[in-house]
């Protein structure tokens, strides 16, 4: 027992245990998603590989694993190769720092908050490598509409978030999950009190988090009635499964995020079992609300989605940044 | 959307690029190819490109006798094949005086509106998932699979259909067919409407269509373009009305227009026609008249020499055929005017200055059906 609790190994297996959980997430997620489209659009969806297709996501990662990996010539085949490798990892980064319980935490760090959003820029980075090294005029429209799409939503998530740093007064995640504490009233989601617009924030929150993931409806990245299949165009095999797996990572941090931020964490509603529980069941139920967002709307146009944000988030955020801090002065002070 | 007046600056030539849009891309719903010169994301000029799967259907007309090129209408426009069949009979019947029974005029305009109704189904599903709506598809199928079991009854084939004859139809419809296509009226109503309240009123697909692509009534004079695309321009241009034929002067039906002229006005063009067609075929189901459904054919085809035409209100707007005979039992010449080709010849004017989703969804909502352009 006691060489498990010594720091360094410790971290190693909290950094396996993360790898894991993401690649699981990654391929049942797939499957989940197929499965909730099936239902959405009337049909079964996968269900021959496996009991009613549980053996999908084995049988999809068997195949793209066996594909051979096709280095189109005329690319940047240094960048073409690290696009992947450096799409996927920030997302496991940050998953890091995301508390599951009061102690299942890989590394709990007091500026926990800033980590998250710092190495979450680093995805964008990544796909314009893709889409700028594939040297596809498809891929490269698809990269410059992913870095605007991204600059332009960061701003009002960050408002959005420091509205909620100045009613918690701290960047560390576990510390924010426990000021929740004691029943679903005293989640930042209703916590009306400190600024009666944050469920609005919270709104402004998940669509931020749709668009910054290029979830439909806004994903302008591979937009295929439009763009093929965007940066991604010339990635075969598993090359593209990794992009594939750091979208679902990414949806998966997103949604922790949200569930830590908004619903508690893992605080129980009731005050009945705190714990990994009640945080997979919020994570999920998040989950399924951003699959059953993309297979009911159809795409955003392009300058529409700029518009949303730079005329319509942006204000809004800044208000409530106004509206709390104002709120703070008047009755905290 | 086009361009704000600080993008939309005159460009010079290095500044542009040339994307390929097809023919293997999947907004082009088949091997249509569109070379669009881009600055940007902005379009300033589309220009497409046809003849990836001409099958010369015309030519193929003027080497077999009247009877056998009848099967070829029903795969020009593979969507709309009873409307095409219509056009030829029509025309041969029209040449050679032959008088249709009441009975099979009304089957046909029963099983061509049914036709109309799953032409627009697929349209509508394939324009959503243009627009990145990928569930309608599902849902505008299911209803099209009952379509298509009611026609496979009567014609024997479930998309390229030969039904009409010469003189009148090959067999006719049974109770069931009549049961099935009443219980299709009842139960089609609704779904229009549940269509209505989840996608038509959807706030993104408003956004989206909304003022984009405006095509004006002026530009569709100039490049022949009808159906819904003209009607969406305010035109209230149809060939049932325009130059009635079989039995649509006896049914009461309008036609449905809109001004606006963008691209939500052809989409609704669209939904109100199935509603349109609903009426005709309850319509047309009661007034039914008995009797046989052949009228009096002579043996051997061979039109008198001269230069005949007949044109119909297909689902994608007015298909015409013109033979010219020269007393032979096989045409001198064949002219199909295939509404999809002048629909598309507006495109290069039409998609000037507008960004690359938009262009998209012009050219999806203007209802193209590939081998319709390059028969």
């Amino acid at each position: 027992m006691s060489i498990l609790t010594t720091e360094p190994v410790r971290l190693l297996l909290s950094l396996v245990c993360i790898m894991a959980f993401v690649g699981l997430n990654a391929a049942y997620l797939v499957l989940a998603e197929r499965k909730g489209a099936g239902r959405f659009q009337r049909r079964p969806g996968p269900n021959e590989a496996g009991y009613g297709g549980w053996l999908q996501p084995v049988a999809d990662v068997a195949k793209l694993l066996s594909k051979q990996l096709i280095v189109p010539p005329g690319t940047d085949s240094l960048l073409f190769r690290l696009a992947p490798l450096m799409v996927l990892s920030p997302a496991m980064m940050c998953l890091a720092v995301v508390p599951f319980s009061e102690t299942l935490v890989a590394r709990n760090i007091n500026v926990g908050l800033l980590m998250v959003f710092s190495f979450g820029s680093i995805g964008v980075m990544a796909i314009m490598l893709s889409g700028w090294a594939s040297r596809n005029k498809f891929a490269i429209i698809s990269a410059a509409r992913v870095v605007s799409q991204n600059v332009a939503y960061e701003i009002p998530m960050l408002l959005v978030v420091i509205t909620l740093l100045m009613m918690t007064g701290t960047m560390d995640l576990n510390q924010i999950v426990r000021q929740q504490a004691g029943g679903f009233w005293h989640w930042n989601f209703f916590k009306v009190g400190a600024n009666p617009l944050m469920p609005v924030t919270f709104v402004i929150f998940f669509i931020c988090m749709l668009a910054e993931t290029n979830r439909a409806p806004f994903d302008m990245a591979e937009a295929e009635s439009e763009l093929v299949a965007g940066a991604f165009t010339e990635y075969a095999g598993m090359g593209f499964g990794v992009f594939f797996m750091a979208e679902y990572a990414n949806i998966v941090l997103g949604c922790s995020l949200a569930t830590v931020l908004f619903f508690g964490g893992w605080q129980s509603p009731f005050g009945l079992w705190p714990g990994l529980l009640w945080f997979l069941l919020k994570l999920y139920a998040l989950i399924f609300t951003v699959i059953w967002v993309r297979w009911t709307f159809p795409r955003t146009q392009f300058y529409g989605l700029l518009n949303l944000s730079w005329k319509i988030l942006i204000p809004i955020s800044l208000f409530t940044l106004l509206l709390s801090s104002a709120m703070l002065k008047i009755f905290h002070s | 959307m086009t361009a704000p007046p600080d993008i939309a600056r005159p460009t010079k030539p290095q500044e542009t690029f040339v994307l390929n849009v097809g023919p293997q891309h999947p907004a082009a719903h088949g091997v249509l190819r569109i070379k669009m010169t881009m600055d940007g994301e902005f379009v300033t000029r589309a220009e497409p490109i046809l003849g990836y799967i001409h099958r010369m259907h015309e030519k193929m007309g003027e080497n077999r006798t009247w009877a056998q090129f009848l099967p070829n209408t029903g795969r020009i426009d593979y969507l709309s094949a009873l409307h095409y069949n219509h056009a030829f009979v029509g025309v041969v019947e029209r040449a050679l005086r032959i008088e249709v029974p009441p009975r099979a005029e009304f089957i046909r305009v029963i099983t061509s509106e049914l036709n109309r109704i799953s032409s627009h189904l697929v349209w509508w599903s394939a324009f959503l998932i243009d627009l990145g709506g990928m569930t309608p598809l599902l849902y505008a199928f299911d209803d099209r699979e009952k379509l298509l079991d009611l026609l496979e009854g009567v014609t024997g084939s479930r998309l390229t259909y030969c039904y009409f004859r010469f003189g009148g139809l090959c067999n006719d419809i049974d109770d069931s067919f009549i049961a099935g296509a009443r219980a299709f009226v009842a139960q089609m109503r609704p779904r229009l409407k549940l269509y209505r309240d989840l996608v038509t009123d959807n706030i993104i697909l408003r956004k989206r269509l909304e003022g984009i692509g405006p095509i004006s009534a002026e530009m569709c004079r100039k490049y022949g373009a009808t159906g819904p695309v003209l009607r969406g321009s305010g035109v209230a241009y149809d060939v049932r009305r325009a130059e009635p034929y079989s039995v649509y002067p006896e049914l009461a039906f309008e036609i449905p227009t809109y001004p606006a002229g963008d691209s939500m006005a052809r989409y609704l063009v669209h939904m109100a026609e199935m509603e349109q067609s609903l009426r005709i075929i309850a319509q047309a189901l009661d007034k039914l008249p008995a009797g046989p459904v052949m009228g009096k054919v002579p043996r051997v085809l061979r039109l008198p020499p001269g230069d005949y035409c007949f044109a119909v209100e297909a689902a994608r707007g007015r298909f015409m055929v013109r033979v010219v005979s020269d007393n032979k039992d096989i045409p001198y010449r064949v002219k199909l005017r295939t509404p999809s080709f002048s629909n598309l010849s507006l495109y290069e004017e039409a998609s000037r200055g507008m960004i690359l989703p938009d262009v998209l969804a012009l050219l999806g909502s203007l209802d193209l059906v590939i081998p319709d352009i390059d028969r």
